[in-house]
């Protein structure tokens, strides 16, 4: 697999949340507005990029058996850091993001990455995964959090272009479904049609 | 000769029901309740009820045509059905546009994405009711006032449900029997003169649809019943309990979405389960559900919810109570 490759293959051919169907549990809850996903997508990719490089150094030295509990401190470690770093410098996201940044520690697609990727390969390719998984996870929620936005409270990144409330049921959890389902019905479509070409 | 079912050695009785026949039967015995809505709300039950079918119709065509490439079916009436249900389900000034955009629902998410007519695991024109019910709360709960087409004033007045003004009483602590006070009588709420959506108000014009429909052998009278008498007895051992704060289970039976629901929503032959046991336990579900949400819920209203809730349990329902094997 060439370096690009690996870099790439998050975007779209492997994307965590559309084609793997990982870290779903923040992509329906965050999603209500394009600010809170790519604040949410960002965030993540940091604890990838960074957790990745960290454990595939270690991959070496951390015995197999308790190789899950030790991912889990290190993506914590780096966690704990955004999460000071997002209530310092950018408390209103910290607000409305809240819960659901500490919760990155148990989000599938980092410890997936750390076990599928990160523990069996080098630095370089683990740190080129980690920023590659990290885009296509961001990519995801802003196509979703834009939908969900625009139909939901008639805006886009915080810029009303309706009058009063939009379609409400896009900004509560039912819409977070339909949306999700929708846009991984588009992609899995695309794809069987690439493939068919 | 492969190609043949099973057929076992004659004489066979040919049944001559026909997906159109089933479904026009349905539109048929819809008539009586849009007889009554018109007389009590005027033209803009005319005017909503052919925007929903025409927007459904018209859906289902483009998906069918554009996006599947396929044999289109909208004249098998099933899309006719959704839409005129879905128009039932509304207040009758519900702005059109908002009517449209449930009609579109209805077809584009709860029906065509799952298969189209007969894998839809849901009610569609449930689906687009409860849509438009979350995403537009104010609209879908402004509820006109019943009165005869001839009576009509100047401006149209908007009152409560007669559920609505129940949960909001009970809410801020008054007895039942006062609130009576305010409520239209049993012989209106039978007849249909009262605030609602517009299709479900006329208990009488929904039974004599039923009636047509159980006649001519298009829906049983399991799913009904028990929906009915499941509502009633739960109701009637709160009523029994504590009269002053539940209210009498007759009341729960004629005013809401409870008929209409129970007759014509819940029977969907879709939806609903395949053997009798099923269709009981279904109809028992949907009676507990509608008022254990009526009594505690947030909504003073759960037919809809209550129906879509017991939609999803339809496959285990089918698999508890599957028909016998015939001689076995």
């Amino acid at each position: 697999m060439s370096k690009l490759n690996i870099l790439t293959k998050g975007f779209f051919k492997e994307n965590p949340v559309l084609v793997l169907v990982l870290g779903t549990c923040p992509t329906l809850a965050v999603t209500t507005s394009v600010k809170n996903a790519l604040g949410m997508g960002l965030a993540t990719t940091f604890v990838l990029l960074m957790s990745n490089a960290i454990i595939s150094l270690l991959k070496n030295v951390i015995p197999d058996k308790v190789r899950i509990p030790s991912f889990i401190v290190i993506i914590a470690t780096f966690v704990s850091m955004i999460d000071l770093l997002i209530q310092g410098f950018l408390p209103s996201l910290a607000s409305s993001l809240g819960i659901f940044i500490p919760l990155i520690v148990v989000n599938c697609i980092v410890l997936g990455r750390a076990e599928a990727f990160a523990s069996k390969n080098t630095v370089g390719d683990s740190i080129l995964d980690g920023i590659g998984m990290g885009i296509g996870f961001t990519i995801a929620l802003t196509i979703i959090g834009s939908v969900r936005e625009i139909l939901g409270s008639g805006s886009f990144l915080d810029y009303k272009f309706i009058q009063g409330d939009g379609i409400l049921i896009f900004v509560l959890a039912p819409g977070a479904f339909i949306v999700f389902g929708f846009t991984v019905a588009l992609v899995r479509y695309l794809q069987s049609k690439k493939k068919a070409s | 000769m492969d190609k043949l079912l099973q057929v076992s050695g004659s004489p066979h009785v040919h049944g001559d029901d026909s997906v159109k026949k089933i479904m026009w039967s349905v539109v048929i015995a819809l008539l009586p309740a849009l007889a009554v809505s018109v007389y009590y709300f005027g033209l803009p039950v005319l005017i909503l009820t052919l925007v929903s079918i025409a927007t459904c119709m018209l859906t289902e065509y483009l998906i069918q045509r554009f996006m599947l490439k396929g044999k289109v079916s909208i004249t098998d009436g099933s899309a006719v059905i959704t839409g005129l249900l879905l128009a039932f389900n509304v207040p009758s000034n519900l702005p059109v546009w908002i009517l449209m955009i449930g009609a579109f629902v209805a077809i584009a998410i709860a029906k065509m994405p799952f298969g189209g007519l007969g894998k839809n695991p849901f009610n569609p024109a449930l689906v687009g009711r409860v849509f438009l019910l979350i995403s537009f709360p104010v609209q879908m709960t402004t509820w006109p006032e019943a009165k005869p087409i001839w009576n009509l004033g100047a401006d149209v007045i908007t009152g409560p449900t007669p559920l609505g003004i129940l949960k909001e009483g009970v809410k801020n602590g008054q007895a039942v029997n006062d609130l009576m006070s305010e409520m239209p009588s049993y012989v209106d709420m039978l007849l249909g003169q009262m605030g609602g959506s517009f299709g479900e108000v006329s208990a009488i014009a929904i039974l004599i649809g039923a009636i047509f429909l159980l006649i001519r052998k298009v829906i049983t009278w399991e799913i009904p019943v028990s929906f009915l008498l499941t509502a009633f007895l739960f109701s009637g051992i709160f009523y029994l309990v504590d009269p002053t704060t539940y209210v009498n289970p007759c009341f729960h039976l004629v005013t809401g979405g409870m008929m209409l629901g129970a007759c014509f929503m819940a029977t969907d032959m879709v939806t609903s389960p395949t053997s009798r046991g099923g269709m009981l336990i279904f109809g028992a579900g949907c009676g507990l559900l509608t008022i254990i949400i009526r009594l505690f819920g947030a909504y003073p209203e759960g037919v809809s919810f209550s129906i879509l809730i017991m939609n999803a349990l339809v496959p285990l329902i089918n698999k508890g109570f599957k028909p016998k094997t015939y001689a076995k």
